[in-house]
């Protein structure tokens, strides 16, 4: 790693910005998730309606985007360190902890959908079905196993990989709409198999144990200098490097010759065919890796409510992965992260207008895509190597 | 005639698209290191005749032999990777990507796409993309040093013209034996085509032994750069000779203007 004192003075300036965003984002977010009344979560949401548009009026926006090329490496630093403040900061609210692990897991299965939608052109509206599969494969094999968790964990998602794949020749056969049609038929039959199967519970699903790794359960929480620390923390560090290590895979992909070959197959096969480009190959490849981001998120997911059921597994649970998805804006993977915040917590939040919240969500969801057609963070040129290796 | 056996023959190819023949018992020859134009009225298969011959469509009958060796029934992967690469006549890149994504695709065979290597090898991976960028960057010197300033920009910000050549840099990456440009000129200005012969005729004389097949409407751009021309019409060939022969050659004229009154 480059030490701050050999960045040239730009570069530096650059940096400090970059920090500066991370500490605003970082307090914005933890008040966010404090905010307890009404007004406060009103506050707050004009705050952002008016800074937003007035940091890019100001050019603050380019500026980051500037800094972020030429700095490639600080950006996520923040973003770890950002998260370890905030669940340091709630080490003893279930609730708030809850959300944090929920949009983290989330953004993990959404890191697959990316790969699959966003680089290589396969919508998958099966999401939330690869999900379940995660939670229902731990639940089984951690009930009739003694296979450690972290294992299991990776096995879930293995197997949602390979249950993803007798859906390979079908999605390989169609395109765009047909093949998004085969997903969706897919998403209905996993939740119709797991609802009438006896073995996997039926309506009313199974009980999972929560984890425990290295000897240490999740579940019983612990004490750290006289203060209880919720049982979500260990969740929220797991979830944290497993959120993290899918980013780093997805965008070392996006940023090698297979991120390129995927990009081609999506935007022409008849080109990419022309070019020596297997293009069932690097379909197989993204919807498998994406299938087993799913069901490792899902198995994760499981093990923390204790509990895994068909209906959370429904059509409109696929329908809330792709929303992320597009509402970030498809193909970039930063983006995942405001866009599982808007779609998970927003909501949560708004309690207090009862009813009211969807139809506000609705709005609010209507409102971005009418300002931001190509999503909140519209995916940027690929730089294999960031600004300073391009050139 | 070259003493050398062609690099390209084809032999009786059919192509029929149900009851519509597209390609009706077509045999003809491209040697190597010749410029071959391929002319006729819309609709005479000329693209179609590029489909085949890529393997984007499969012959209804007859074969085409590259380098000695039948490539009729192969996929367009391995015909790309035997040397055929081409240009088509509706640019075909991919227009969110950068010039140099779309260059550098063109050496796909070249590239590794092992996933270990790709995520774990990052270092290796490293010192082949500078490679790569150092061979994108060669290129476009000899080709089109403007766009070396803009190399990594999306290929959609770039006018008409610079999509060409783009296209046609993206052929020439994979160092082919046969190039095939589908109606270069399609779409352009008058002066543009006049500078894209002019980058065509750069590139014949860096590379002498690469075959060139060309489609093309503009009779100037063929007189211009064509060593001999082939004549479709439905389907058939009908002249092949020198541009001077084949605009004397009645039967041309017959196919493109009608019958003499």
């Amino acid at each position: 790693m480059t030490t701050i004192t050999s960045l040239a003075p730009g570069r530096r300036h650059g940096a400090a910005l970059q920090i500066a965003l991370a500490v605003g984002l970082t307090v914005y977010v933890w008040a966010f998730l404090y905010a307890q009344s009404q007004f406060q979560v009103g506050v707050l949401l004009v705050l952002a309606a008016v800074l937003v548009p007035l940091a890019k009026r100001l050019g603050v926006n380019r500026r980051i985007e500037a800094a972020a090329l030429h700095n490639p490496r600080v950006g996520p630093w923040c973003a770890l360190l950002g998260t370890l403040a905030l669940i340091a900061a709630f080490y003893d609210t279930h609730y708030v902890l809850l959300m944090l692990c929920t949009v983290m897991l989330f953004t993990t299965a959404c890191l697959g959908l990316t790969m699959q939608f966003g680089y290589v052109g396969v919508a998958n509206f099966a999401g939330a079905a690869f999900f379940g599969i995660g939670s229902y494969t731990i639940a089984v094999l951690a009930a009739h196993t003694a296979i450690p968790h972290l294992l299991l964990i990776v096995l879930s998602g293995i197997v949602s990989a390979a249950i993803g794949s007798i859906l390979i020749l079908p999605v390989l056969r169609t395109r765009g709409h047909y093949a998004a049609l085969v997903t969706i038929a897919f998403g209905i039959l996993f939740r119709t198999f797991v609802e009438v199967n006896d073995v996997l519970g039926g309506p009313q699903g199974l009980r999972l144990p929560g984890i425990s790794m290295f000897g240490f359960a999740f579940n019983d929480g612990l004490e750290l200098f006289d203060h209880d620390v919720s049982f979500y923390v260990p969740y929220a560090l797991l979830s944290l490097v497993i959120c993290g290590a899918a980013f780093l895979l997805v965008k070392t992909l996006e940023r090698s010759w297979i991120g390129l070959s995927m990009d081609v197959v999506r935007t022409d096969e008849t080109a990419a065919a022309t070019f020596g480009i297997h293009i069932a190959r690097w379909k197989v490849v993204a919807f498998m890796l994406g299938n087993f981001l799913a069901g490792i998120a899902g198995s994760v997911y499981g093990m923390m409510t204790g509990f895994v059921a068909p209906d959370n597994f429904a059509f409109s649970d696929s329908l809330l992965l792709v929303s992320i998805v597009v509402l970030g804006g498809l193909g970039n993977p930063v983006g995942l992260v405001p866009a599982a915040f808007i779609v998970l917590v927003l909501p949560q939040k708004l309690q207090f207008i009862q009813e009211y919240r969807f139809l506000f969500y609705a709005v609010v969801v209507l409102a971005i895509l009418l300002f931001r057609p190509d999503g909140l963070l519209p995916r940027t040129t690929r730089l294999f190597f960031g600004k300073g290796a391009s050139r | 005639m070259n003493a050398q056996p062609p690099l390209v023959e084809v032999d009786a190819l059919t192509m029929r698209f149900g009851g519509l023949t597209a390609l009706d018992n077509l045999s003809l020859e491209v040697h190597e290191g010749e410029v071959l134009g391929l002319l006729g009225p819309n609709g005479s298969g000329k693209t179609t005749f590029f489909n085949v011959l890529t393997g984007i469509y499969k012959a209804s009958a007859g074969t085409i032999r590259f380098n000695g060796r039948p490539i009729t029934g192969l996929s367009p992967q391995e015909i790309y990777r035997s040397g055929v690469a081409r240009t088509f006549q509706r640019s075909r890149l991919s227009l969110p990507l950068t010039v140099f994504d779309n260059i550098v695709i063109g050496n796909y065979q070249h590239l590794q796409h092992g996933l270990f290597f790709n995520v774990f090898r990052r270092a290796a991976f490293r010192a082949e993309y500078e490679r790569a960028l150092e061979q994108v960057r060669q290129l476009l010197a000899i080709f089109s040093p403007p766009l070396l300033e803009r190399l990594f920009e999306p290929v959609g910000t770039f006018s008409m013209i610079d999509r060409r050549r783009i296209e046609v840099c993206r052929a020439l990456m994979s160092s082919p034996r046969l190039l095939l440009l589908d109606e270069p000129s399609a779409g352009m200005t008058h002066d543009e085509t006049h500078a894209l012969m002019d980058d065509i005729l750069e590139v014949r004389g860096k590379l002498p032994k690469l075959s060139v097949v060309l489609i093309e409407h503009e009779m100037n751009v063929i007189e211009r750069i064509t060593e001999r021309c082939i004549v479709f019409s439905y389907g058939k060939k009908i002249a092949d000779g020198t541009y001077a022969e084949i605009t004397a050659d009645p039967v041309v004229q017959t196919a493109y203007l009608g019958e003499a009154a």
